[in-house]
């Protein structure tokens, strides 16, 4: 049985459609990469697949959803909110427990942000608060992991490293890149959308980057 | 008719106002009453000059009064309000806090002065209650402006408590802490004011040293008093807040006693309409005097005044805010600038108001300055840091030119917003200002107190009520249709 299904539906938001005949499936265990231009529907389509799925997923948001005045600990520690008790975590809002840190810092120290656990979030850079809203995907309990641009404020050796860590980590993964190439290397299935619809829906393997040229060309489909 | 189809919304308001403002002023007592004004403006200036720290003991604890009340009925009222914020969504909620900041903190003090004589209680609730209604609002507000997008992270089934305390509240509780502290600076002035109708603060012996012309005292409480706020920022730290709060409780005169059956009595029949006690007096009569010769009197005064303060403020603002700003001083004389806007809106309207009534006599003039040096020198130095973030182009022309043609157009709309938010603060200070002899609403409410009137003071104080949140109602309407926006840190 297929994790999500959606058969010929549309989509958008106040009233206009963004997204039409939409008519695809996504089975647990798939590596997805949205491809696209900006404006094409993938934001859309995210949102879409993370409401479908409740608590099995989690997101990391375009614009990181982070709280400006509160540490990375605390922002990554927001993952697992709905699993705690709500004393637990008024406990960790004022005084961090030290299990609970010991957990998050694991999913910390793989962003390369163990020396930044306790530093508030408005203090760090663009990159850095990005691998935030990474870690707080992470620390999320779902199988599901629906990003938006996940690795636009980093450069391209740390992008690698956080889409390895990604996918080491969740079982079925749908991301949207506007990096052809980190696309084809790590998704298993490539998603293109042009203009609100599913123009593309390929196996990533043995794709080239110009082969997804279409997706951006005025005019030919 | 000349008038240009062009103009705008902006302009057409401003000359609307200034109209309004104009016929009022024309109807306005605006005499100096006193034979030699500038004698006694000397003799004041010369114990200005020279401050005594030791005419009187009482001196110091006064001060602690004053910071005993302001803090406690502070942080009564963020607990209250940030509570009423929370329930913010529900509309009678909303109508509750909007009456019980209506009304100003002297006529709350006046009521619960019936109720529990000078007890420190009396202090404490006069400022507790209008602040609790004024903090709900402005903290819903707040909440509600937090950003939603960590919202939309949450993972799904997050608790909403959880979701509240860690993603609405962070960020908004720099907020409430800014305007914290902004409120303990209302809460001194309001405090220090207190004392005017006899609780022990520094108002009470500010006013009997002026009274008895020993002006070197006066100085010397009110030097005190603005070093007090000039340092907030470095003795209000939080962590010491608790140790404030217990010993304010501790050295508040607790001991004056009070009647359950007074408070019944002033609750169940005192402010019943006087008729309904006396069967043999008139209903008709009794509405008369109060609506006819009291009420319509009052509001008119009270309006007029208004609207002639606000214009001045206005004017005011505009000549204040270069005083600060690095676009247009040095910073030699925006120093100086600094020091004149810090005094001037550290000193209550009520005792600005009072001192100009010693010197110049009864009449509306000395209301009008002190309303628009105060309010004038409040959005003076938001507006003068405003224009800290213009940045000119490199051939800028330099002195009156950059005012009137870079500064001012750029300053103009935030300058009205601000005016505007603080136009229903200034009709709340005209009532009161009334309490110092101007015919206001304020006039009718103390006399009528101090006829043991309690039913009349409890109407005229409802009127007073109404007033104003017709005019903040206007005021928002104002505000939108000229789609004025004031930033939270402004309010």
């Amino acid at each position: 049985m297929p994790l999500i299904e959606f058969r010929g539906e549309s989509a958008g938001y106040s009233g206009q459609t963004v997204l039409s005949n939409l008519d695809f499936s996504i089975e647990a265990g798939e590596r997805i990469a949205l491809v696209g231009e900006s404006g094409a529907g993938k934001s859309t389509l995210l949102r879409l697949i993370y409401e479908r799925s409740g608590a099995n997923a989690a997101l990391v948001p375009q614009e990181f959803g982070l709280v400006q005045a509160l540490t990375v600990f605390h922002n990554v520690y927001m993952g697992q909110l709905h699993c705690r008790s709500i004393w637990r975590n008024l406990h960790n809002l004022l005084r961090p427990r030290r299990d609970d840190v010991a957990e998050v810092e694991k999913v910390v120290e793989k962003l390369r942000l163990g020396d930044k656990i306790f530093t508030g979030v408005g203090e760090l850079s663009g990159g850095q608060q990005q691998r935030t809203a990474v870690g707080r995907a992470l620390y999320h309990p779902g199988d599901l992991l629906v990003a938006d641009e996940p690795v636009s404020s980093v450069d391209e050796h740390q992008a690698q490293e956080i889409l390895e860590t990604i996918n080491g980590e969740k079982n079925t993964v749908v991301i949207a890149m506007h990096d052809r190439a980190l696309a084809i290397q790590f998704s298993d299935r490539l998603i293109g959308i042009k203009s609100g619809e599913i123009a593309l829906d390929v196996s990533a393997a043995g794709m080239k980057p110009s082969d997804l040229d279409s997706l951006y060309q005025v005019g030919s489909s | 008719m000349t008038a240009k189809k062009s103009s705008s919304p902006l302009a057409r308001t401003t000359g609307i106002f200034f109209g309004v403002a104009f016929v009022c002023a024309c109807f306005s007592d605006l005499a100096i009453t006193t034979v030699d004004p500038w004698a006694e403006f000397s003799r004041l200036l010369a114990g200005i000059l020279t401050p005594d720290f030791f005419s009187t003991d009482s001196l110091m604890l006064s001060l602690g009064y004053t910071l005993a009340f302001a803090l406690l009925g502070v942080a009564l009222s963020n607990i209250i309000g940030f509570g009423l914020a929370l329930l913010f969504f529900s509309r009678t909620v909303r109508v509750f806090c909007a009456v019980i900041r209506s009304v100003h903190e002297l006529f709350w003090a006046l009521i619960f002065l019936q109720l529990f004589g000078l007890s420190p209680l009396t202090g404490i609730l006069a400022i507790t209650i209008p602040y609790a209604g004024i903090i709900a609002k402005v903290y819903a507000e707040i909440l509600e402006e937090a950003d939603p997008t960590p919202l939309q992270a949450l993972p799904y089934g997050t608790a909403r408590i959880s979701a509240f305390v860690f993603v609405r509240l962070p960020d908004a509780f720099a907020h409430f802490r800014s305007y914290s502290m902004y409120r303990l600076e209302c809460g001194l002035r309001s405090s220090a004011v207190l004392g005017f109708i006899g609780l022990p603060t520094l108002g009470f012996h500010l006013e009997s040293a002026f009274k008895e012309g020993h002006y070197s005292e006066v100085s010397a409480l009110l030097i005190l008093f603005y070093f007090v706020i000039a340092t907030m920022r470095f003795w209000m730290r939080r962590p010491l807040l608790p140790v404030y709060l217990i010993i304010a409780v501790i050295i508040l005169p607790w001991g004056a006693e009070f009647s359950a059956s007074n408070i019944v009595r002033f609750l169940t029949e005192d402010i019943l309409p006087h008729p309904l006690r006396d069967p043999s007096a008139s209903m008709v009569e009794w509405f008369h005097l109060i609506i006819i010769e009291q009420a319509v009197p009052g509001i008119i005064a009270t309006l007029q005044l208004t609207m002639v303060a606000l214009i001045a403020t206005g004017l005011l603002t505009m000549i204040f805010f270069p005083l600060i700003s690095p676009l247009l001083l040095g910073p030699k004389a925006r120093g100086i600038g600094h020091v004149f806007l810090v005094i001037t809106r550290s000193t209550p309207e009520y005792i600005l108001a009072f001192v100009l009534l010693q010197l110049w006599g009864p009449s509306m003039l000395p209301a009008i300055v002190a309303l628009a040096l105060h309010n004038g020198a409040i959005i003076g130095h938001l507006v003068g840091r405003y224009t800290e973030q213009i940045s000119l182009r490199p051939d800028t022309p330099a002195g009156a030119n950059r005012y009137f043609f870079e500064i001012s157009p750029r300053v103009y709309r935030p300058m009205l917003a601000l005016l505007f938010y603080r136009w229903e603060v200034i009709l709340r200070e005209t009532a009161i200002l009334g309490m110092l002899g101007i015919a206001t609403l304020g006039f009718y409410v103390d006399s009528a107190f101090a006829d043991l009137r309690f039913d009349r003071a409890m109407v005229l104080i409802a009127i007073t009520a109404v007033l104003n949140i017709c005019v903040d109602a206007i005021s928002r309407k104002v505000r939108s249709y000229l789609r004025l926006q004031t930033s939270l840190e402004h309010r």
